[in-house]
């Protein structure tokens, strides 16, 4: 990779990182949660914010999708949450996954991770392909169908995502807290060690292998992939100008072989590959704006 | 070209009629009256 081109990817990955630290912050901007060693009860939190933020961290202005699912289905209605799945259905046909390469604050830490240096691992192709099919599990089995027929105790559904695999939750909220409540200590048991457990498996082949929750497991990377395709939002390889180099391939943290599957739901639009190309064919955009562009040209 | 264009408009109308529809059924008030209180599930409690 020349010079320039190199120059070029890290101004868009610092470019990038600007964007999500501030994502982040702005999504988790209640300070005073930290102090207070509570969560925040204001009315913003009616509205679901479209990444994955768990509403139980001190900071959090806005409820998380993925949990606010899981809520009403596990509620006396037992139904899918038409508010929930309306709003993902908004962000998913206008953004697509660019909610997961900029705006979501555990890509952030995995983008993080993934800077130490160490020998970063390719999954083998033919078991990458099957395990990206895991996170549509993850969502139907977990986020809708468990919560829904599966009755707790107290006669509602568990929001089974959050309970057991949710790392962004033991992360954000559970380990935060536990440190600050003293009464939050004293319960931590089993389901805590659990929990710290599979966030600390995560993070540490977040260092090795770049957004491996968000290719594996994440259940809101599986809706948003469902839009990724027709999304206002795209990613175009022109063929024409593509010289089939393979840089675009090799910075891709998704693994994607891009000139083939950059329309395909697993890209994260994260602009990695339009950085390193060479021969600038990669070209992205709000497709809808272009073709009025064109349409009036 | 033109599908994409059906989906997404399709995406856009269903998304903003299902938003509207679970506003009417007072979704937002029981996501609210979860998201206030710490969800000791989310944090690994039980």
């Amino acid at each position: 990779m020349s010079r320039m081109h190199r120059d070029r990817l890290k101004r868009q990955g610092r470019l990038r990182l600007c964007v999500q630290v501030i994502a982040a912050a702005f999504l988790n901007g209640y300070a005073a949660g930290f102090v207070k060693k509570s969560i925040f009860t204001g009315k913003t939190k009616l509205f679901c914010v479209p990444v994955l933020n768990c509403y139980a961290c001190p900071g959090a202005l806005g409820a998380c999708p993925i949990g606010a699912m899981q809520t009403v289905a596990g509620g006396k209605g037992r139904s899918i949450s038409f508010y929930v799945l309306g709003l993902l259905m908004l962000f998913g046909t206008v953004f697509g996954r660019l909610l997961c390469g900029f705006l979501c604050p555990f890509g952030l830490i995995q983008d993080l991770l993934v800077r130490i240096p160490l020998k970063k691992l390719t999954v083998p192709r033919s078991a990458d392909r099957l395990l990206r099919y895991l996170k549509y599990a993850v969502l139907l089995i977990m986020v809708l169908l468990l919560p829904a027929a599966v009755q707790n105790e107290l006669g509602s559904g568990d929001p089974w995502f959050c309970k057991y695999l949710c790392p962004a939750g033991t992360l954000e909220g559970g380990i935060p807290l536990v440190l600050l409540n003293p009464t939050l200590r004293s319960l931590a048991g089993v389901l805590f060690t659990w929990k710290t457990a599979v966030l600390l498996s995560i993070l540490i082949l977040s260092v090795k292998i770049p957004r491996v929750f968000c290719r594996y497991l994440c259940p809101l990377g599986a809706f948003y992939a469902l839009f990724n395709r027709f999304a206002c939002y795209q990613m175009q390889v022109a063929e024409h100008k593509c010289i089939a180099c393979g840089k675009c391939t090799s910075v891709c943290p998704m693994q994607l072989d891009v000139p083939q599957e950059i329309c395909s739901g697993e890209c994260i639009r994260c602009g990695r590959c339009k950085a390193a190309c060479p021969a600038d064919a990669i070209r992205t955009d709000f497709s809808v704006l272009r073709e009025k562009q064109e349409h009036t040209a | 070209m033109k599908r994409k264009r059906i989906l997404r408009l399709c995406g856009l109308l269903c998304g903003a009629a299902l938003t509207a529809l679970g506003i009417l059924r007072g979704e937002p008030e029981v996501i609210l009256q979860k998201a206030v209180k710490i969800c000791l599930e989310c944090i690994g409690i039980g």
